[in-house]
């Protein structure tokens, strides 16, 4: 994809949070290139529809990190498939957030493999430092805590991902640093995971 | 003890750390020899090669590949036919493919050319899950490279073979690894499996000819194509083709992933490779991914291959094991394990939707001390209806409960009889009452 694409793509419908659809409501329509271009990816396939998740995917994006209802209608306009069809796509599919989510997804396996490698305490721990449970988003929308399977790195659980880091055999006290880390630079995004094995 | 055999792996060792194996080191250690050999064949001998190396699918089921590709329609068909590579690894303990990919990008993609051209595929899609995205990233810079040195594109190196190659980045549910599931996830649908017939080899992706196959099983392609079948034949030390990385977590001292011959004893790959049990000695393992039954001890000799792993009633599903320890209580392992599928169910069939999460909570409730006595009797009926679905998902989740609750049965008696039973015997009201645990 080349560089106008992805400032096309870098465009947020707002600067800070969106919490609710009223809010989203608000906000000024889809930037035309934006749509155009969401538009234009589906002419790629022989039919549209194959379109359809990476089109929810940039509007979610768009929408930092959720898709309100008029991200759900847009979808449905861009792509030319009905809004019911696209709220089933929204609501079958893990990645896909029909509420508002924080700045950072944490995703943190149970699966059996960290479960055999202490997951259950790591999560108790990660819960009382953000002071909130599964399911839930820190009060300054930085974090939000959901459960994962199996991330694929079973021979170094337990683990877990941090927007896009995957951070390996976690102990309470690694979760401690992270988050005190994280917490200390503006963005809590640090460099891409690194190369397995 | 059986020595490893760098065949997939063997670029893994060329990586400077931090990077993947990209096109220059790839070309420089053989790399797309594989492709080019294909290339001066016709697609008939391709496949015929493929046939002749008696491959399975590694992804789990272990279907012989020349076998699935045969129902690939060819020279009478002049319509679309498309290629699929399936990136969707959430089997928990399997994590191959992640390292595939991360590592050595190329190899999948020649692998996917090979097939491309032995099926006359002209379009192809790597699905990738999106906690991969990190590798799917490294897939695109592959396929960049590729396209740029004419390995992808239209008349591919002048041999007028076109094939266009792109990465689709899912969103999520484990069900998308069941091929139909995948082909209706790819096509911007929910991720329902599909009725076979038609199988996707007639009416796959957007209704028409599709080869859904695992990254393991097109990382395989080049050696094949390369080295020829009898020598892939010969790689295996028990009568099934080829190497397969094996993996091992849980109770191991040093957990991790190794490629091995097809045939390694299961009792070296955890011994002699994961550095032996961890804590205390071994109770059991699952051999291959979540959806295999549990292998005790005394068949720790049985050497991991497709065959004999099954004669042995289970499965190598994707050669991941799993092993469990005497200090591991096995009824919260097994509620464990039914938590995955109660929450990755696609909520399709009815057996699989209402049966899976019920028989979760009992187990959950049994391994917390309020079970009751009816609860076994209820187990050993779901365990037998939630076979009456659509695809192989809940089987998948019935292997690990039925072994577990014939092999434990000890565990969850012992549990149950320490707990006080409540005075209603009818376990549908019982476990009606317990919350909806959290995760869920």
């Amino acid at each position: 994809m080349g560089s106008t694409d992805t400032q096309v793509l870098a465009k947020r419908a707002s600067e800070s949070l969106i919490t609710s659809n009223e809010e989203a409501d608000r906000l000024p329509s889809l930037p035309e290139d934006l749509r155009e271009h969401l538009s234009e990816h589906c002419t790629h396939y022989a039919n549209r529809r194959v379109g359809l998740i990476w089109v929810m995917q940039q509007l979610q994006a768009y929408y930092g990190g959720w898709l309100p209802n008029r991200g759900i209608s847009e979808a449905s306009e861009i792509v030319g498939v009905a809004r019911p069809e696209v709220e089933g796509v929204a609501t079958f599919f893990n990645w896909f957030f029909r509420q508002p989510v924080g700045r950072n997804v944490i995703v943190m396996c149970d699966s059996i493999s960290c479960y055999l490698g202490g997951c259950e305490k790591n999560l108790e721990r990660l819960e009382q430092k953000l002071g909130i449970t599964l399911g839930e988003t820190t009060p300054d929308g930085e974090y939000t805590l959901l459960p994962i399977v199996c991330l694929g790195n079973c021979d170094k659980a337990p683990c877990m991902m941090v927007g896009d880091d995957l951070h390996s055999n976690l102990t309470p006290e690694m979760l401690d640093q992270i988050f005190e880390k994280s917490q200390a630079s503006a963005s809590g995004n640090t460099t891409a995971s690194e190369v397995n094995k | 003890m059986t020595a490893e055999v760098k065949v997939l792996t063997k670029n893994f060792d060329l990586r400077t750390p931090g990077e993947p194996v990209f096109l220059e080191k790839y070309e420089a250690n053989g790399g797309y020899e594989g492709f080019r050999k294909a290339l001066k064949m016709t697609p008939a001998e391709v496949q015929q090669a493929v046939k002749d190396s008696a491959l399975r699918g590694r992804g789990g089921a272990g279907f012989p590949t020349g076998m699935k590709w045969s129902f690939v329609p060819m020279d009478d068909f002049k319509g679309q036919k498309y290629l699929v590579c399936n990136c969707d690894e959430m089997e928990p303990g399997t994590f191959k493919d992640r390292a595939l990919i991360q590592n050595d990008p190329h190899q999948l993609i020649e692998g996917m050319l090979i097939a491309a051209f032995g099926m006359q595929m002209t379009k192809g899609f790597i699905f990738v899950r999106l906690e991969y995205r990190f590798g799917s990233s490294i897939l695109d810079k592959a396929i960049a490279e590729a396209e740029a040195k004419g390995y992808i594109g239209k008349n591919i190196l002048g041999s007028g073979f076109d094939f266009h190659l792109e990465t689709h980045l899912s969103a999520g549910r484990y069900i998308c690894g069941e091929e139909t599931a995948l082909l209706n996830a790819l096509e911007g649908k929910r991720a329902n499996p599909r009725s076979k017939p038609p199988f996707p080899q007639i009416r796959g992706f957007l209704g028409q000819p599709t080869i859904v196959n695992n990254v393991e099983t097109f990382s395989n392609l080049p050696h094949i194509l390369a080295n020829g079948a009898e020598w892939f034949k010969s790689l295996g030390l028990t009568g099934n083709a080829g190497t397969k990385i094996m993996g091992a977590s849980g109770r191991l001292k040093t957990p991790g992933l190794w490629e091995l011959p097809l045939g390694t004893p299961i009792r070296e790959i955890m011994e002699e490779y994961g550095g032996g049990p961890s804590r205390s000695p071994w109770k059991c393992i699952i051999p291959g991914g979540l959806s295999t039954p549990f292998m005790m001890p005394e068949q720790f000799d049985t050497p991991m291959d497709y065959d004999t792993v099954g004669k042995e009633g289970s499965r190598m599903g994707t050669a991941g094991i799993i092993a469990f320890d005497e200090d591991d209580c096995m009824v919260a392992a097994t509620a464990n394990i039914m938590k995955f599928y109660a929450r990755e169910t696609c909520g399709f069939c009815t057996p699989c939707r209402e049966g899976i999460p019920w028989i979760y909570q009992i187990v959950t409730a049994i391994a917390e001390g309020k079970g009751v006595p009816s609860d076994m009797q209820v187990l050993d009926e779901m365990s037998k209806h939630i076979l009456h679905t659509f695809c192989a998902f809940a089987p998948g989740a019935q292997g690990p409960l039925l072994s577990a609750i014939t092999k434990f049965r000890h565990e969850f008696d012992a549990k149950i009889a320490a707990a006080n039973p409540t005075a209603s015997s009818d376990p549908v009201v019982t476990h009606a009452t317990h919350p909806e645990p959290a995760g869920v």
